[in-house]
C-alpha cells in the first residue's frame, strides 16, 4: 500500500504554476493556498484555466513550471494514481462495465483496503443510493450518477477532493439540492474541497473562499461576502454579480474619500474602498444598492446622486424589478428594486435621479474597456 | 371529439400491425430466399452427401444415398490429427494476431486521435494489403522464405537452421502466413472499439489509484471487449477452415495439412465425397460449439 488511509483534509499549495499548451498559455502564473478542511471555489468563465488548474492538481496534466504541494509534500512530479487526491469529473466518468457498487469500490480495491464492498456500501449510504448498488451507471439519472461519482471519490477519504463542475449537467432544482447536500457532506467528512465552477451563485453559496480566475490568473480571492461587497477589478465586479461602473478623473480628495466628476455629478468613494486614489479611476456600485426617485434628492456628503435619467427598460424577474435607466453622457445604469409592493416609479420614459450611499461604492484598480458600456 | 379520436386510433391499431407485418415480410423475402437457396439447400445437400455409401456396383466416386453415420466415425479416427492441427493453428494465429493488432489498433484509435491525418494514413496502411490478391501475397511470402532466398541461406550460415532445414513447409511458415493474412480482420474491429474508447474513463481510473497497467487491465481491456470478441471471431473462424496457407502449393506441406486441405483433397483428388462432406459438417459444428461457448463465457451480451 503506497499511502495510508487518510481521514482528514490536507492543504494545497500551488507555487508559481505555469501551464502552456501548444499554441496558447492556459495558466500565466498561479500562486494559491487552500487551507486544510476548506471548501474552496475556483470561479471563472470557460477557458480561464480553472479546469486546467484542477487537472494539474489531480496529476492529469504536468505544469510547464512551478510546484504543487499537497499536505506539505511536493507532488509536482508524482503520477495521478500516487496522489492522495480524488476527482468528481464533470462527465462523472463512471465505468460503464461495472455496477454502481464496483464503481465505488474501485479505488479501495486498487489500494488493497480491507472490505472494499462494505466501505463502498457505506459511502453509497452517505449519498442515499445504497438501494441502487447493483445497477449499471447507464441506468441511473444524471443526479444519481453525480452522487455515485461523489461516493466513488469520497470513499477513498482523499486529502483533497477535486470537483470539476460536477453540478453543471443538472437542472436547476436538482442543482440546488445537490449544493446543499455537497456542503453538508463536506462539513461532515471534513475534507478539503477544491471546486471548479463557472456558476457564481454556486461558488458564493457553497465555498468558504472563492478565487475568481480570468485569463489564466487569479484576479481576486476572498470570502464570498467580501468579494461581492468590494470587487477590486472590472472583471470581478462584472462576473460576480452585476455592477454599474462610472469612470472619471479624480477631482478632489478629502481625509477619507476620493471623488470623481462624471457628467456634472460628483461621485465619491471611501478611500478604504478604493484601489487607486489618483488619475482616471472607475467607481462602481451594485444595482440593488441604488434607489431612484422622480425628484432630485437633497445633496449630501454620504450619498452619491446621478441624473436625471430616463427609464428605458423594465424587466420583471419575480423577486425584483430590474430597471435600465439611460443617463445622458453616462450610459445605462441598472437598478434593482425588490417587489415589496411599492416601487418608486414603474413607468417607462419616466425621468428619475439615481442615488446610493457613498459607503456602497467601490473603486476599482483598472478601467473598463472603451467598447464596453460603463 | 374525444370519442372520435379514440375510435380512430383504435381502428388504426387493428389495421396497422397487419400492414407493417406485410412490409416486414416483403423486405425480408429477398434475404430469406437467398439464405434458403444458397445456404440452407446446400447445407441439407451436404449433410445428405455426408451420409452416402459407396455404390457396390460403381467405381471410384460413385455413391448412393444412404444413412451411413459410420462415415463420421471413420473421418474422425482418420483425420483427428488434422482437426487438432487446424484448431491449434487457428488458436495460435488468432492469439498472435491479437497481440500484434491490439497495440496497433490502440495507437491508431487512441494515441493518434489528435492527428486525424496520421490516423487515416495508418488505417489505409492496415487495409492496403487488400488491394493485392490474397493468393499473390501468400505466394510472395513463399518467395521471400524460399529455400534459395538470402533469409534462409543466412539462417543456415549462422547455424540457426541446419543445412537441410528450410522454412517453407514448416508449421512456423503456415502460422506466419495465417497470422499475416488475417491481421487486418483483427485490427479493424479492435480499432472501431478503441476509437470509441472514452479516455476520461482512463483518467478516472488513474485518479482512483490504478497504475497504468491496472488501468489497462481493469478499464481499457474490458471496454474494448466487443472489439476483441469480434476480431477473434473474424480471424479464428476463417483460419480454422483455411486451406490456402497450409497447402503444399503455398506455404505448407503434407505435414502441415489442415482440415481445409483434407476436405479439398477428398473432394477434388480422392473423389471421396461423403468423407469430405462429413468433415465439412464436423468443422462447422465444432466452430459453432467453440464460438457459442466463447461468446457466452466472455459475456458479450452486456457489451454488444
Amino acid at each position: 500500500m503506497a499511502k495510508e488511509f487518510i481521514a482528514r483534509g490536507a492543504d494545497l499549495e500551488l507555487k508559481k504554476i505555469r501551464k502552456e499548451f501548444p499554441g496558447f498559455t492556459a495558466i500565466e502564473e498561479l500562486d494559491l493556498h487552500v487551507p486544510a478542511g476548506e471548501f474552496f471555489a475556483l470561479l471563472g468563465p470557460s477557458g480561464c484555466g480553472k479546469t486546467t488548474t484542477l487537472r494539474l492538481v489531480a496529476g492529469l496534466e504536468t505544469p510547464t513550471s512551478g510546484q504543487i504541494f499537497i499536505g506539505g509534500e511536493d507532488e509536482t512530479e508524482t503520477k495521478p494514481h500516487e496522489r492522495p487526491v480524488n476527482t468528481v469529473f464533470q462527465s462523472y466518468a463512471l465505468f460503464p462495465h461495472m455496477n454502481v457498487l464496483e464503481n465505488v469500490a474501485f479505488g479501495l480495491r486498487q489500494r488493497k483496503i480491507d472490505e472494499p464492498l462494505v466501505k463502498a456500501k457505506e459511502a453509497l449510504n452517505l449519498v442515499q443510493l445504497a438501494h441502487l448498488a447493483d445497477r449499471k451507471p447507464q441506468q441511473l439519472s444524471g443526479g444519481q450518477q453525480q452522487r455515485v461519482a461523489l461516493a466513488r471519490a469520497l470513499v477513498n477519504r482523499p486529502s483533497l477532493l477535486l470537483l470539476d463542475e460536477p453540478l453543471g449537467a443538472l437542472d436547476l432544482k436538482l442543482r440546488r439540492e445537490m449544493q446543499i447536500e455537497l456542503k453538508a457532506i463536506q462539513m461532515e467528512v471534513g475534507l478539503t474541497f477544491l471546486h471548479v465552477t463557472h456558476d457564481q451563485e454556486e461558488a458564493m453559496d457553497m465555498a468558504d473562499t472563492v478565487a475568481v480566475m480570468n485569463k489564466g490568473r487569479i484576479e481576486q480571492m476572498g470570502a464570498p461576502e467580501a468579494l461581492y461587497d468590494r470587487p477590486k477589478t472590472v472583471f470581478v465586479s462584472k462576473f460576480l454579480g452585476q455592477s454599474n461602473l462610472l469612470v472619471g478623473e479624480v477631482e478632489s480628495t478629502s481625509a477619507n474619500s476620493v471623488s470623481i466628476e462624471v457628467a456634472g455629478n460628483k461621485i465619491s468613494v471611501p478611500k478604504t474602498r478604493a484601489e487607486k486614489h489618483t488619475g482616471k479611476i472607475a467607481i462602481g456600485f451594485r444595482p440593488e444598492k441604488a434607489t431612484f426617485t422622480n425628484k432630485k434628492p437633497a445633496a449630501s456628503s454620504s450619498t452619491n446622486i446621478i441624473g436625471p435619467g430616463e427609464i428605458i427598460d423594465i424587466r420583471f424577474t419575480g423577486v425584483s424589478n430590474q430597471y435600465l435607466i439611460e443617463v445622458p453622457e453616462l450610459g445605462n445604469i441598472t437598478v434593482f428594486a425588490q417587489n415589496i409592493g411599492k416601487s418608486p416609479v414603474t413607468e417607462l420614459g419616466e425621468k428619475v435621479w439615481i442615488s446610493w450611499s457613498v459607503e456602497h461604492s467601490f473603486g476599482l484598480s483598472d478601467l473598463p474597456n472603451t467598447g464596453e458600456a460603463a | 371529439m374525444a370519442f372520435a379520436a379514440f375510435s380512430s386510433t383504435k381502428s388504426n391499431g387493428t389495421s396497422k400491425p397487419k400492414k407493417t407485418g406485410r412490409v416486414v415480410i416483403a423486405l425480408l423475402a429477398p434475404g430469406l430466399a437467398y439464405l434458403g437457396a444458397f445456404f440452407l439447400t446446400p447445407l441439407i445437400a451436404l449433410i445428405m452427401v455426408s451420409l452416402q455409401a459407396q455404390d457396390p456396383y460403381g467405381g471410384i466416386g460413385d455413391y448412393i444415398p444412404a444413412f451411413e453415420i459410420n462415415n463420421y466415425f471413420l473421418v474422425i479416427t482418420e483425420y483427428f490429427p488434422h482437426m487438432f492441427r487446424s484448431f491449434s493453428y487457428a488458436l495460435i494465429a488468432t492469439i498472435l494476431a491479437l497481440l500484434i493488432s491490439y497495440p496497433l489498433a490502440y495507437f491508431i484509435g487512441v494515441k493518434a486521435r489528435p492527428y486525424p491525418l496520421l490516423q487515416k494514413l495508418m488505417l489505409t496502411l492496415v487495409i492496403a494489403p487488400f488491394f493485392i490478391s490474397f493468393l499473390l501475397r501468400t505466394l510472395a511470402w513463399k518467395q521471400i522464405f524460399s529455400n534459395e532466398s538470402w533469409i534462409v541461406t543466412t539462417l543456415q550460415d549462422t547455424g540457426l537452421l541446419e543445412a537441410d532445414q528450410y522454412v517453407v513447409g514448416t508449421p512456423f511458415m503456415v502460422i506466419f502466413g495465417l497470422t499475416y493474412n488475417f491481421i487486418p480482420f483483427m485490427t479493424l474491429p479492435l480499432y472501431t472499439s478503441l476509437e470509441r474508447l472514452d479516455t476520461r474513463y482512463l483518467e478516472a481510473g488513474s485518479d482512483l489509484y490504478a497504475s497504468p497497467s491496472k488501468v489497462f487491465r481493469k478499464v481499457t481491456l474490458p471496454l474494448s471487449m466487443p472489439g476483441i470478441i469480434s476480431g477473434t471471431l473474424l480471424t479464428f473462424i476463417p483460419i480454422a477452415g483455411d486451406y490456402i496457407n497450409a497447402s503444399g502449393d503455398f506455404l505448407g506441406s503434407s505435414s502441415t495439412a489442415m482440415l481445409g486441405n483434407v476436405i479439398e483433397a477428398n473432394y477434388l483428388q480422392i473423389n471421396d465425397y461423403p468423407s469430405a462432406s462429413a468433415l465439412s459438417v464436423l468443422l462447422m459444428g465444432a466452430i459453432l460449439i467453440l464460438v457459442a461457448g466463447y461468446v457466452k463465457k466472455s459475456g458479450t451480451e452486456d457489451l454488444l
